[in-house]
């Protein structure tokens, strides 16, 4: 060891040899502690400020080496405290030294094992790294890829879906991108997209990809900067050139997309109709390596999510939709032959081919039955969606399921492909034991193949879906709860006797309430929607009141006495209303006077939809020809209702009028 | 450039291509169509790109690439629209107003393309081999083309020596501009005498050879028939045995003998005999075109003293001038003041102007034609004429024997066989032209069948501008070296040689390295992308504001066509290559 660190002479050669020998750098984290020691005895020399600066940039350049290793590596140098060590190096004065740790920083900092948040604990260092971007084009590059590299915390999450309503704050406090657009990350990178240095550029452009992900506050400010007179998407334009490397212009179309979806620039704007979207199709041609089809996808699909009509563009552009189908292909059957280098290549990147793909055409199907009907006309799409609902990978689980839930917006397709090719099958194997952001779109999917019109809705009912639904209800998962209510409520409408009843019994009145204390609104509102649909046709009605009266009937009193929006109060109404269609279940509202109350309350309410729906309410309890009718109409003339009637029956709302007109004239018959 | 008026749809015939916007297909010369783009009504700008550098095409759509329609296109495509509806309006753009589709970045994407082919293009491990192989080249090349003092100051400044003698290198020269002036029968016997058995090995390339004398004696060019034409005293009788006269005597034939060679005596047929013309009916070719031989045949400068010649020489200037106000007619079609409007590139169906113009063009083809006659006129080099057919064809079936049938052969008998019926026809005019490209490729043909024998250098110029096919990938570096060296492009693709001879004579060989040693974006223009021809919105509402009415919106075809004309006949392969 002393003989290593005899001369930086010596140690320049060894910053070679490792740089070049992979198996060498290994061998310095050899599980022999002796050998571990070099590198915390090249730490701490480093760290000497009385040691020469030509050693101490040695020793940087050699740890940088290291870093390059294996993820082992990497973790050891963590665990020596790396990071403060080269972070305290760059305060030095010597150009040289701060770029060699930098340098060392980079690398580290671009390994998958490293925590961001090291780059973030002490409040100093971003300020300090700013003011190093003016230093030189090297200070430029790695610190560009540091920050590129330690912001990505938002974008790992959304992955540019909005479908999984996940939090997506970092745990701890401001997002990365806040505090680095705090300490002025925009202006100071502007200015380096003008570099001379292409790897400078590149730096700066990938930059500034990650910091207006998601992020309108970025974004907004990004479009009014202005480089040499340019402002910034201009420049962004220029980088997309076709000419130009396709990293570059990769990039840049990532950059005009996040802007575009953050709000800051419009789905209309030429840049993006004719500039970005254009780029992001040619990436996805088989000119393309097969990482850049796969990000052009991705980017794409973000791209058009939601908007109709880039949808409707990208899917006449350069026979995206034909083009895609050849992500499937991989591996093809000649690499598997010819080349084993390339066979493995291929199979490295089949998955994430296929599952871009799948998440590409779940957006260009998103809105535009068109689309989804040549979507769903590419050779064999219906049994590649269902081959990858059974993929190992998540991602492509995930991705085909999402492609399967934007077709299933199809009535057509419902009733046509997805029944020929029983969809259903694999998707409910998808629901079972998958993780919860694969259940959330599938379970969306599940509530289209429910909907009363779809053929799928019979096996699905006989394959078990009604327990699986039910204890999705119970998820923790917002978006699961919602979906499965959803599902339930789907299921529900104009169903049988059987399978109302089987609903009832697997959701359990305990979890019926529970949902119906539910915090979210949505599924309150879902789960009123299932109860409404469960009591429609008189003797389904009675027959579920007969079971389950007294805890629906405190259920309603329980919201219509709560502090709940006019949708969830009407909801209620209109189940009240639904009861008193009843023939047994009338007595239930006719017996509590409480609930009378209430109704007469809302016939005066100052919303006309309340008003409405308490008159339904009305009108079906003392409808005339049915048995016992007398009797109610004298105990509603006794609470005063006659009287709103007739307040009623000049009221300027006409439906309100007719209806009050209508249950006016029950009386007098 | 051609603008028509298709009664039918664009892509159903054969040879055109098109895009309809009634159901989205696309028609590749058939009836049928495949599915492609987007159906496009009144209001959408439709755009149309060739690419001439790797013959494939794609539509727009409001300035939307709609991906590759066709691919194998054939040259020479002219755009066309087609309308059903009477009324309707197309606006066409070709490039006077920007287009909704950003073709200079689409260029800019090729430019990079061939740019970078360029760069990849391996060079020898060795430096000092790529430069002796362009040295070869350009020196292969002057020997070539007979630029001897040049190719000799050449050899001088670079220290490498011409393989091929002087004194051969004038011979060819003086047999390519036999062939060039028409005078086939005079370079046939030439070669027979200077290259004894180079003929006999190649029949084929005998054989294409008179073809080629064939037509220039219906033509009246060839010297055969010429003395006849020309009321050569020469009796008729003496005719088969001594079919000729030798085309320069003395001093007059300043171009020929000026390298001071004392030439033998070349004369037409088979048997070689002193000619019995007097030396005033020859003065041969002109010292202009003794500097430059041109690239056709047709465009050489006769100026005989014989009246007859004359005649002819005037026939051959009303000839060209023919062509240049034909193809200004061509040019004037884009600017139909069609029906209503008189915008300059508004053009509406219904009225058809086309025919006007056919018209015209028969009337000014009819005024011409009266003085083309069949061998000059001439009753005894008519006769002549037909013997040396029969001739022909029997060398024909003799060589179908041997060799098994060629259809080349086959062809080229019968466009010289129907030449001589037609030949007052306006059609013929067309036919000729073509033959002079097959002529032109002759006289290649017969230089490298030459050089094949004596001198391997030009080798280097092959392989200059043909690499081998895994080298680079053939159509890129076709295209790259039309755009660096369109001289050794067409040297590559069998074209004619003589099409080189307007290239400075190091052009080259000296873009070929600029390209290779360090591109340059100068010397990659792209040539060959053809303007998207658009339909702007404002027609639609333009029309309206003016009361006509635009009636149909949905049959509007785009698509591009080959020509109606004849398309040159292919070169054959010369015995060289």
């Amino acid at each position: 060891m002393a003989c290593v660190l005899e001369t930086p002479l010596r140690m320049s050669v060894l910053s070679e040899v490792t740089a070049s020998s992979r198996h060498y750098v290994d061998r310095l984290f050899d599980p022999d502690p002796q050998k571990v020691l070099q590198g915390v005895m090249l730490l701490y020399l480093l760290q000497q400020e009385t040691s020469s600066t030509e050693l101490r940039t040695e020793c940087a350049v050699v740890l940088g080496s290291l870093a390059m290793g294996t993820e082992n590596n990497v973790k050891s140098l963590l665990d020596c405290h790396i990071i403060p060590i080269l972070l305290q190096g760059l305060l030095s004065p010597e150009l040289k030294f701060i770029e060699a740790c930098l340098r060392c920083l980079r690398t580290i900092f671009t390994s998958p094992v490293t925590p961001e948040e090291l780059l973030y604990t002490d409040a100093a260092v971003i300020p300090h790294l700013m003011a190093l971007l003016s230093r030189s084009r090297y200070t430029q590059e790695y610190i560009c890829q540091i920050f590129s590299h330690c912001c990505k915390l938002r974008h790992w999450h959304s992955c540019g879906f909005k479908s999984s309503p996940q939090p997506l704050l970092c745990a701890n406090g401001p997002d990365h991108q806040t505090i680095l657009f705090n300490h002025g990350a925009v202006q100071n990178i502007a200015h380096l997209l003008s570099s001379t240095s292409y790897k400078v550029r590149m730096q700066a452009l990938k930059c500034f990809s990650v910091l207006a992900f998601e992020n309108p506050q970025v974004s907004m400010t990004l479009v009014n900067v202005l480089v040499d007179g340019e402002l910034l998407p201009q420049i962004f334009v220029k980088m997309l050139q076709r000419d130009k490397p396709i990293e570059m212009q990769l990039t840049s179309a990532k950059c005009l997309t996040y802007m575009c979806r953050a709000g800051a620039i419009r789905t209309d704007d030429n840049y993006i109709v004719l500039k970005t979207l254009p780029a992001l199709v040619r990436m996805c041609s088989k000119e393309r390596l097969l990482e850049e089809r796969v990000e052009g996808a991705e980017t794409l699909a973000y791209l058009i999510e939601t908007d109709v009509e880039l949808q409707r563009i990208a899917s006449i552009t350069d026979h995206l939709i034909s083009m895609l189908s050849d992500y499937f292909k991989y591996p093809s059957s000649v690499s598997a032959i010819t080349d084993i280098k390339r066979l493995d290549h291929d199979l490295k990147h089949a998955h994430e081919l296929r599952q871009a793909a799948f998440k590409l055409y779940a957006s260009l199907g998103a809105n535009d039955e068109d689309i989804r009907k040549k979507i769903i006309e590419t050779e064999n799409m219906m049994d590649r969606i269902v081959n990858g609902l059974s993929e190992s990978s998540i991602k492509v689980r995930l991705s085909a399921v999402r492609c399967l839930h934007s077709l299933s917006r199809s009535v057509q397709q419902l009733r046509t492909s997805f029944q020929d090719h029983a969809v259903w099958k694999p998707l409910m194997k998808v629901l079972q034991n998958a993780p919860d952001e694969v259940l959330v779109v599938a379970s969306s999917t599940l509530c289209n193949l429910l909907l009363e019109f779809s053929p799928s809705k019979e096996p699905i009912l006989e394959s078990g879906a009604i327990e699986l639904l039910c204890s999705l209800t119970q998820s923790e998962n917002l978006a699961l709860r919602v979906n499965g209510i959803w599902a339930l409520m789907n299921m529900a409408f104009q169903a049988e006797q059987k399978i109302k009843a089987d609903i009832l019994r697997g959701l359990s009145t305990e979890q019926l309430f529970q949902l119906l204390s539910d915090s979210d609104v949505n599924v309150l509102m879902k789960t009123l929607g299932l109860l409404r649909n469960l009591l429609s046709t008189r003797p389904h009605i009675d027959q579920i009141m007969s079971t389950h009266g007294k805890q629906i009937m405190q259920a309603v009193t329980l919201i219509l006495e709560g502090e709940h929006n006019i949708e969830v109060k009407e909801q209620t109404l209109c189940i009240l209303a639904n009861i008193a269609d009843g023939t047994t279940a009338k007595e239930l509202i006719m017996t509590n006077d409480d609930i009378l109350q209430k109704i007469k309350y809302y016939m005066s309410h100052s919303n006309a939809k309340l008003q409405l729906a308490a008159m339904f309410c009305i009108s079906n309890l003392i409808w005339n020809e049915e048995e016992g009718s007398q009797e109610r109409q004298d105990k509603l003339r006794d609470i005063g209702i006659v009287d709103i009637l007739h307040k009623l029956s000049q009221s300027s709302d006409p439906n309100l009028c007719d209806k009050a007109k209508t249950a006016l004239q029950q009386y007098l018959a | 450039m051609q603008f028509f008026f298709q009664a039918e749809r664009g892509g159903w015939d054969k040879h055109s291509y098109g895009y309809h916007g009634d159901d989205g297909h696309s028609f590749c010369s058939s009836g049928t169509g495949q599915p492609y783009g987007p159906t496009f009504t009144t209001g959408d700008v439709i755009g149309c790109c060739v690419n001439l550098i790797n013959n494939t095409c794609f539509y727009t759509k409001n300035g939307h690439s709609l991906g590759i329609a066709f691919t194998d296109l054939p040259s020479n495509l002219y755009p066309t629209v087609g309308l059903q509806t009477p009324g309707e309006i197309v606006d066409a753009n070709f490039g006077q107003q920007p287009f909704v589709f950003d073709i200079e970045d689409y260029m800019r994407e090729w430019r990079a393309k061939i740019q970078s082919t360029i760069k990849r293009f391996p060079v020898g491990d060795r430096l000092g081999e790529w430069q002796t192989m362009l040295q070869n080249m350009v020196s292969s090349y002057l020997v070539h083309h007979g630029y001897c003092s040049t190719a000799t100051a050449f050899a001088r400044v670079t220290d490498t020596t011409i393989q091929e003698e002087q004194i051969s290198i004038k011979n060819r020269q003086r047999i390519q501009k036999l062939v060039l002036a028409g005078r086939v029968g005079e370079a046939i016997e030439a070669t027979q005498q200077l290259y004894p058995g180079l003929l006999e090995h190649n029949p084929n390339l005998l054989f294409t050879l008179k073809c080629r004398q064939f037509v220039e004696m219906v033509n009246g060019t060839d010297s055969e028939v010429r003395c006849f034409s020309a009321r050569s005293p020469k009796s008729q009788d003496s005719y088969p045995a001594s079919p000729s006269l030798s085309p320069r005597h003395g001093s007059t034939n300043s171009h020929i003998h000026s390298a001071g060679v004392d030439s033998p005596s070349c004369s037409n047929g088979v048997t070689s005999t002193k000619s019995k013309q007097s030396h005033s009916k020859y003065p041969a070719l002109t010292s202009s075109s003794s500097s430059s031989s041109s690239s056709s045949p047709s465009s050489v400068n006769y100026s005989e003293s014989n009246s007859t010649d004359s005649t002819k020489s005037q026939q051959h200037s009303s000839t060209s001038n023919q062509e240049t106000s034909d193809s200004e007619m061509e040019m004037e079609a884009e600017h139909y003041p069609n029906g209503v409007l008189e915008n300059s590139t508004r053009i509406m169906n219904g009225t058809y102007k086309q025919e006007e113009i056919l018209q015209t063009d028969e009337s000014s083809m009819e005024d011409s034609c009266p003085q083309r006659q069949l061998c000059g006129g001439n009753h005894a080099a008519t006769e002549r004429m037909i013997q040396f057919g029969r001739e022909l064809q029997t060398l024909s079936e003799q060589l179908c024997r041997e060799y098994g049938k060629n259809t080349m052969h086959k062809k080229m008998l019968q466009v010289g066989l129907c030449l001589q019926p037609e030949l007052a026809h306006s059609r013929s005019r067309s036919e000729l032209r073509a033959w002079r490209g097959v002529g032109a490729a002759l006289v290649s043909a017969v230089v490298l069948g030459i050089m094949g024998h004596l001198q391997p250098a030009h080798k280097a110029v092959l392989f200059c501008v043909s690499p081998p096919p895994h080298l680079v990938p053939q159509p890129a570096a076709r295209a790259a070296l039309r755009l660096a060296a369109p001289g050794a492009a067409c040297l590559a693709e069998g074209h004619t040689l003589v099409a080189c001879e307007y290239l400075p004579v190091f052009c080259a060989a000296v873009c070929l390295t600029a390209c290779v040693s360090s591109p340059s974006p100068g010397c990659l223009q792209l040539v060959g992308l053809l303007g998207p021809l658009e339909l702007p919105r404002g027609a639609a509402a333009g029309s309206s504001s003016e009361g006509a009415c635009v009636r149909c919106s949905q049959q509007c075809y785009i698509g591009v066509s080959e020509p109606a004309k004849a398309a040159p006949a292919d070169a054959g392969p010369g015995p060289g290559l």
